[in-house]
């Protein structure tokens, strides 16, 4: 096709084709993966196409939403894709996730065992997240949806020799069906009897109350699902930590935006006006989901597996600032939800910047070591000095410690709760303070979490002899993992270009914007007003630089800078022995007796043998999951005793089959003369 | 301009300062209330200058991070303290970061002094390390709770706004603001390691949270540490001061007398509020570590409490 400058629906084709290049990326990939030259090609390609693709969708925020249709899928009805800003940003997501783990790969995918496993369904699943974000019609948004389930679910089976890998991806496709078929009745709902399946039909029909309710609570249910809500969590911090690790990283930090972004699409553009109270359903979710998220990582002593649960509860801080701006709208605050909405977007990017490489951390950590476990790491800080710096830098911004990234979004979320105590419903007025509080909650488990994270995997002393001969990962994977935690410390210090670029998403969705935060001198951060809260990411990064430098350089200068290595104090009793230092276990026991003891159930067995025994003594440690044993596991059972029963139907003669498909033709009949 | 960057700087000079002779103060209180004669006031500025003449004796094992920490720590406890108005507001820097910026900033302090503790990997490290997350996992969602509360009162987080709302005749006698204060010391005790939440003068192993974390210190970085952990204390008195005892805070534009009231008010309250953490400590015993979590979780119940209050009264 003629590219015309002029040509309005350019930047669409462009996206299109470079989503059509990344599907041949696979095709090439499933040919030449056994091929010496096959992991660079695969992963060199998607890392360009990433980069295009991350640029068209900073070129959609600024230009107006443009559609197209093609003639595929359905015969006669075809395919209609649409860029407008909220795809535009979560393009930019998505394929900024995608590109530093293509980048990071091209170092990574050397250690991959089964590389034919991994590089034909890479390309195949970031296309499919593309495609989800510029479809425009129920039918291409579920292809696209099913196709990134089904292409992840092949990732997580790269190394299905693993029992736990096969039985995470046994519940990951349970989970992705469930998901699928409510997206599929929601959007059933949504089109209404009319039956027609494009966005653009939704977004004039406006459904009753009712109806409305019901196909957000469906889609509710769907996305959550996808991104992890709790109780839909389960399969989550199995499936996401099975997969390669460049892949955990694109799953957790960029897959779960997808489905965000599905709520947003529907939440906020598709459905008119949802009743009041499914933003309390939504603020309630979120809440909850954050303090238990980190709750359980705060359990895990497998890295990976911290981080999946750590990608649960940034989800919910994301759908608990969605549910605000859904509040605030449901009453008439269109400024106020376009504060809560920018600071869940925000959320959005920052949690896909610092997960990703929190993941591919780990994933150098497993590269070096072997081993994922905490309690067999320890003193990598030593041996694996860039990877260890970036690692801290990521822990800090997903603590939300100032100047960094994490604490900008959640500060405006808390702006967000403090902008509003006026709301008339008294589902609010209880649900924001209590959101408040779980809120604050989380955030302070998650600084824990992930000093537990830091502290246990990278400082102290090497606890297995694997830890002790780490060595520091190739230059790819350290160059992802350091462009990743400059932006940051970027998106930190200058928060406001964020803020800003995400105006025109507020703007289309609900009609407002933020003021211009770069308009602010000093690149300040006022939400609303200056009198009522302002934040400078800036001037407090350079305070904090100059302060210690000044001091670093007084205290050198005039006081002492002797120094004298040294046995370790100990007050007088230093163990050579590394097991005497804390482990991740004994780290989160003090915060798993506070939290934990009631809501999972954990406790501790002490055995000590009596006196001449020779035997260790034992400490058994117990935490149960609350909600697989309450939730899923009667669920489970249920359907268990009911398809055994079901299972006599299989050993019938061909006269009772007849007798029932007469019976069953017979019922029918009457149930169709009765109801006319 | 010139004018108010001096306050400015005299504020966060004027803190500095000000830091070891608060501490020095409550010892002498702590120990007069004990019969005994005490050190001077002025004792913790020599132990500061002592340290800062002695070499380091660094763990074997200790990397950068260790040596770091202290200084980092320090730093943004001091910009913390430099967003806090304590003798006038309108400070010309307060905009960079309201209430929670300020708690944050702590917390990004006390996140390099947990790592640190796990730094060289011995028991005692680990021990004040995790018990320490486990406090601040109480401590600052009740710190927050708080600021909401306030925040909705004053409508602003600002702390300047805060102060001056708090000084004006709007307040009135409010329940939230009375639950607010007494879950706000409940927090400044954990949050500066007095008792009953841990001891600053006890090198008993059970008993320790904060000096177990900075057991392997020495020289400098002890140094860094103990006036950052002066420093916080002053923070927190001061935050109280300007939010729950206003008086006399200079609003800018009074003049020199102004200044001197206002000068003369913070003097005041810091000589009180140390006599009373003196009493209250000499008075109090130590809790067991698993009691914390009560004590913390009430002053959480509280500032929830005050927060529901506000968003239950309003708009009725």
């Amino acid at each position: 096709m003629p590219a015309v400058p002029s040509h309005p629906t350019l930047l669409a084709e462009l996206v299109l084709l470079a989503i059509a290049a990344l599907l041949a990326t696979g095709l090439a990939g499933a040919v030449r993966a056994r091929a010496r030259d096959g992991r660079v090609l695969v992963y060199g390609a998607c890392l360009v196409l990433c980069v295009l693709l991350a640029l068209a969708g900073l070129a959609a925020l600024a230009v107006p939403p443009t559609g197209l249709s093609l003639p595929l899928f359905l015969p006669w009805v075809g395919a209609r894709f649409r860029l407008d800003p909220l795809a535009g940003f979560f393009l930019f997501v998505v394929n900024l996730g995608g590109a530093a783990a293509s980048l990071y790969a091209l170092g990574y995918g050397r250690h991959t065992a089964e590389p034919e496993r991994v590089l034909p369904f890479y390309p195949v699943f970031l296309a499919a997240m593309n495609l989800v974000l510029v479809a425009a019609d129920a039918f291409g948004f579920l292809f696209a949806w099913e196709l990134m389930s089904v292409a992840s679910w092949a990732l997580v089976l790269a190394h299905h020799h693993e029992p736990r890998t096969r039985r995470a991806g046994v519940l990951y496709l349970l989970m992705a069906t469930l998901s699928g078929l409510t997206l599929l009745l929601g959007f059933g709902l949504l089109a209404g009897p009319a039956g027609d399946y494009s966005f653009a039909a939704m977004r004039a029909a406006h459904p009753s109350g009712w109806i409305a309710a019901l196909a957000l609570m469906l889609v509710l249910f769907g996305a959550g699902a996808k991104a992890g809500l709790v109780p839909l969590h389960v399969w989550l911090p199995e499936a996401h930590p099975a997969a390669p690790s460049h892949v955990s990283a694109l799953m957790s930090g960029v897959m779960t935006k997808v489905a965000v972004y599905a709520f947003v699409r529907v939440a906020f553009d598709l459905l008119g006006a949802p009743p009041w109270w499914s933003a309390v359903v939504v603020l309630a979710l979120g809440g909850g989901t954050a303090v238990l998220g980190v709750l359980y990582a705060l359990m895990e002593s497998d890295l990976k597996r911290l981080l999946a649960y750590s990608t649960v509860e940034n989800i919910g801080i994301i759908f608990l600032g969605l549910g605000l701006a859904m509040a605030f709208r449901a009453d008439g605050d269109a400024i106020g939800a376009a504060l809560a909405l920018t600071a869940a977007l925000l959320h959005v990017f920052n949690h896909a910047l610092f997960k990703s490489l929190l993941f591919m951390g780990a994933g150098a950590v497993q590269t070096a070591t072997g081993t994922r476990d905490l309690n067999r790491l320890g003193g990598l800080i030593h041996r694996m000095r860039v990877t260890s710096f970036v690692f801290l830098i990521g822990c800090a911004a997903i603590s939300g410690l100032p100047p960094l990234n994490g604490f900008v979004s959640e500060w405006l979320i808390f702006q967000a709760i403090l902008l509003h105590p006026d709301l008339p419903q008294w589902g609010f007025k209880v649900m924001l303070p209590a959101d408040g509080a779980l809120l604050a909650l989380a955030a302070a488990l998650a600084a824990a979490c992930f000093v537990k994270a830091f502290g246990i995997a990278f400082l102290g002393r090497p606890r297995s002899d694997a830890a002790a001969a780490a060595r520091e990962v190739d230059g790819f994977s350290r160059a992802a993992m350091a462009g990743l935690a400059a932006l940051c410390l970027l998106a930190g210090i200058f928060p406001g270009v964020v803020i800003d670029a995400l105006a025109p998403v507020a703007h289309l969705l609900l009609g407002t914007r933020l003021p211009a935060q770069l308009a602010v001198p000093w690149v300040s951060v006022v939400p609303v007003a200056a009198a009522r809260s302002s934040y400078n990411g800036l001037l407090i990064f350079l305070f904090v630089a100059a302060a210690s430098g000044i001091t670093v350089a007084a205290i050198h200068r005039f006081a002492s800078h002797a120094l004298r290595r040294a046995p370790a104090w100990d007050c007088g009793f230093p163990n050579a022995d590394p097991i005497t230092q804390y482990t991740a276990d004994s780290f989160a026991q003090p915060i798993r007796r506070v939290f934990a003891a009631s809501l999972f159930g954990a406790h501790e067995d002490v055995t000590v043998p009596p006196p001449g025994d020779t035997a260790p003594a034992r400490i058994v440690k117990t935490i149960r999951d609350p909600i697989w044993d309450w939730g899923y596991a009667p669920v489970a059972e249920w359907v268990e005793r009911t398809s055994l029963t079901l299972n006599r139907l299989q050993f019938l003669t061909i006269r009772r089959y007849l007798g029932f498909v007469f019976a069953a033709l017979v019922v029918l009949l009457l149930a169709l003369a009765l109801w006319q | 301009m010139i004018a108010s960057l001096l306050v400015q700087g005299g504020q966060m000079a004027l803190v500095l300062a000000l830091a070891p002779l608060l501490t020095g103060w409550v010892r002498k209180v702590k120990a007069r209330l004990q019969r005994r004669r005490g050190a001077s006031v002025f004792q913790p500025y020599r132990d500061l200058r002592r340290l800062l003449g002695k070499e380091v004796v660094l763990a074997e094992n200790a990397s950068w991070l260790f040596r770091v920490a202290p200084y980092l720590m320090f730093a943004f406890t001091w910009v913390a303290a430099a967003l806090v108005p304590t003798f006038a507001t309108g400070l010309m820097f307060s905009w960079t970061g309201d209430l929670i910026a300020i708690i944050a900033l702590l917390g990004a302090a006390r996140f390099l002094l947990t790592l640190a503790g796990m730094d060289i990997g011995t028991a005692f490290g680990g021990i004040g390390s995790s018990r320490e997350a486990m406090i601040a996992a109480l401590a600052e969602p009740a710190m927050l709770m708080i600021i909401i509360a306030l925040a909705l009162l004053a409508g602003s987080s600002q702390l300047s706004t805060i102060a001056r709302f708090m000084d004006s005749p709007a307040v009135g006698l409010r329940v939230s603001l009375a639950l607010a204060l007494v879950a706000f010391l409940i927090v400044a005790l954990a949050e500066n390691a007095r008792i009953p939440v841990d001891n600053p003068a006890t090198h008993l192993e059970l008993t320790m949270v904060h000096e177990a974390m900075v057991l392997e210190y020495s020289g400098r970085h002890l140094a860094m540490i103990e006036l950052t952990a002066a420093l916080k204390l002053l923070l927190m008195i001061s935050v109280i001061g300007c939010i729950f005892v206003p008086i006399g805070l200079a609003v800018g534009g009074e003049g020199p007398v102004g200044t001197a009231i206002g000068l003369a008010a913070y003097a005041a309250k810091l000589v009180v509020a140390g006599a009373l953490l003196g009493t209250f400590e000499t008075a109090i015993a130590k809790m067991r570590v698993f009691r914390v979590p009560n004590l913390l979780g009430g002053a959480l119940m509280l500032g929830l409490l005050a927060t529901l209050l506000l968003f239950v009264s309003k708009g009725l």
